[in-house]
């Protein structure tokens, strides 16, 4: 035999083989299924973390940001001077400054009259710090006292805001004081917050007013169309570096991913329960591999005494592991792309199922069973002919 | 011509204390188309024997000649050649449960690469029918009687024309009647091919089929 031709003939008694007996290929596939839908769900948990996590910066609207030196994370920032927002006027590209103040406070649901804990932005209805939909129409209303709008892709626990707005139940409490919903948007939310409500500065005052207006929580400064961003972060730098951080768009969404990633030990978990869901497949394709061998070893044997090599026999195994993977993949992408739907609707935050994704989990996938491949073909060494003759 | 010329071979198994001699001084030459059935106790080294005959087992002391090769302390090379020119029967059929009559009595083929896909399957409908198994071209084994698969298994061996055929107990498994008829058509499909058979059994009931009758026992020829 020569070529690819013994590949061929072992790929295809494989095959044969795998497809006669549907229990063992019904038990494979599920092994295999197992790990595959392992592995994708935890991706999507790491992964959706980290999008998430950018979610907020995501929104926001400004070409650079300043941040107190000691803020870790955007969802508890460290407060700053407002006066030193103020200086980065100084810079002619800046065209205007405006201070956001955020913090965690607690929203009572009207209903349950529960209190879950939620992110409350303020700043002033006339800057537009937040990308929100038709925010106009909520400008007024947001400057009177004692009004907010709600973000509707908070979770449930929250209460059917949007429903109860319609009907006339708009007044609840956030920290204790009565607040007025005048409006919804989306936002979407995040590990950090599981809602998100915003209002006005002067309303964020009332709600906390243990604290000063001229402590702000981050600085943006939105510059001149044609301004060179690198070049006024450099200056602003220079000006005001000794007290904040001055991030571009960009470096805030790295930042806040960035913590995600690091401070917080979640990219192990999710590596480690990636890497428990391969061996746990692994050992199973292994077991069915190796107990399919020892099953066939007479035949096996009466191949090698007709003159077939160990390398066909070796081909045969491999192929069975690469059906194998195939095989449990496929079924496992589309029970996967179910999981992520529900997984999406049931805690809000995005699991995208991108082809990359699919490409490197089967690559995943495979090399499990190429794997458990290598470790069966031990077996095959007791296919001697010889032994054969009683 | 000798298909097989065998002259003062010994053969043992383990080394020092532990050393158990299994074959003394064997001559042993056998004719082209001859069939030759050896018999003997258990544990008189016919099997053995086979094996070194069959390639399957190097033999270092005396010579071994088979199809013009000389077996005794030859590579690997040799003894695959020699493999791939052996037809081999075992006591149990050993064919791929997975597969049907036809695609097992093919894996004998695939091996060689002269033959396309339609010739294979051709020889392989031709020698089924040749052991009455016209009707069962399409059966897997667990669909055959024990005499039916050894007949695939005979169909198997037979099927790339081999010079020689090595058959181990190949009735052991079977009833009287089938095993007399598996071997029957054995001893008819090697005389009209010219081949040489070499068969080590306990099995009495089969001696009839023989040209020639060897005992074998302690590890000498009677």
């Amino acid at each position: 035999m020569t070529g690819l031709r013994p590949v061929f003939f072992a790929a295809r008694l494989a095959w044969r083989q795998l497809v006669h007996d549907r229990p063992k290929l019904l038990a494979a596939t599920l092994g295999v299924l197992f790990a595959c839908v392992l592995v994708f769900m935890q991706l999507g948990f790491r992964d959706s973390l980290y999008t998430s996590a950018a979610s907020a910066p995501l929104k926001m609207q400004g070409q650079l940001f300043l941040l107190h030196k000691q803020t870790e994370a955007l969802w508890r920032p460290v407060s700053f001077e407002r006066s030193t927002l103020m200086r980065a006027l100084a810079v002619p590209e800046v065209r205007r400054v405006a201070p956001l103040y955020m913090s965690l406070g607690q929203f009572k649901n009207m209903d349950t009259h529960v209190q879950r804990t939620l992110m409350i932005y303020g700043y002033d209805p006339n800057a537009e710090l937040i990308q929100i939909d038709q925010f106009e129409s909520f400008r007024a209303a947001l400057q009177h006292q004692d009004t907010a709008i709600f973000d509707v892709t908070s979770r449930p626990e929250f209460g059917p805001i949007q429903e109860l707005i319609a009907s006339g139940r708009d007044i609840t409490e956030i920290n204790g004081r009565k607040i007025k919903l005048v409006g919804t948007f989306s936002m979407g939310t995040t590990f950090a917050a599981d809602g998100n409500v915003v209002m006005s500065d002067l309303n964020f005052h009332r709600i906390y007013p243990s604290r000063s207006l001229d402590q702000i929580d981050i600085g943006f400064v939105m510059l001149a169309p044609d301004a060179d961003i690198a070049a006024v972060q450099a200056a602003l730098l220079r000006l005001v570096g000794q007290e904040v951080q001055v991030f571009t768009y960009p470096e805030l969404l790295r930042f806040e991913q960035n913590y995600w990633e690091k401070s917080a030990p979640l990219g192990f978990i999710f590596g480690f329960g990636t890497l428990m869901g391969l061996v746990v497949g692994m050992v199973i394709v292994y077991q069915i591999l190796f107990t399919d061998i020892g099953n066939n070893i007479p035949q096996y044997a009466t191949l090698v005494a007709m003159g077939y090599s160990h390398s066909y026999l070796r081909h045969i195994v491999f192929a069975s592991s690469i059906y194998l993977a195939v095989i449990g993949f496929i079924p496992g992408v589309a029970l996967s792309t179910i999981l992520y739907g529900v997984a999406e609707h049931s805690i809000f935050i995005p699991f995208p199922m991108g082809f990359d994704r699919i490409v490197s989990v089967f690559f995943f996938i495979l090399t499990m069973c190429v794997a458990a491949g290598l470790l069966a073909i031990r077996k095959l060494k007791s296919a001697d002919p010889a032994d054969m003759f009683s | 011509m000798n298909m097989i010329d065998v002259r003062g071979l010994n053969f043992a198994f383990g080394e020092g204390e532990l050393r158990r001699q299994v074959l003394r001084d064997i001559h042993l030459s056998v004719d082209v188309g001859e069939i030759v059935i050896l018999t003997g106790p258990s544990g008189s080294g016919k099997t053995t024997l086979l094996t070194i005959l069959g390639g399957l087992r190097l033999a270092t002391s005396g010579s071994v000649v088979v199809l013009g090769e000389q077996l005794v302390r030859s590579d690997a090379a040799t003894r695959h050649a020699i493999r791939r020119q052996t037809g081999y029967i075992f006591q149990q059929h050993n064919l791929f449960l997975a597969l049907t009559a036809t695609e097992n009595v093919c894996m004998a083929l695939e091996l060689h690469d002269r033959f396309s896909e339609e010739e294979r399957v051709a020889a392989a409908h031709q020698i089924l029918t040749q052991v009455g198994l016209g009707r069962h071209l399409d059966y897997r084994p667990a669909q055959l009687s024990g005499g039916q698969r050894q007949r695939v298994s005979i169909a198997r061996a037979l099927v790339s024309r081999p010079k020689i055929v090595l058959a181990d107990e190949p009735t052991a498994s079977l009833d009287k009647h089938s095993g007399h008829d598996a071997v029957e058509i054995l001893r008819s499909l090697a005389k009209q091919n010219g081949t040489t058979i070499f068969i080590v059994t306990h099995d009495y009931r089969i001696l009839d089929i023989a040209d020639r009758i060897i005992n074998l026992e302690d590890g000498v020829i009677n």
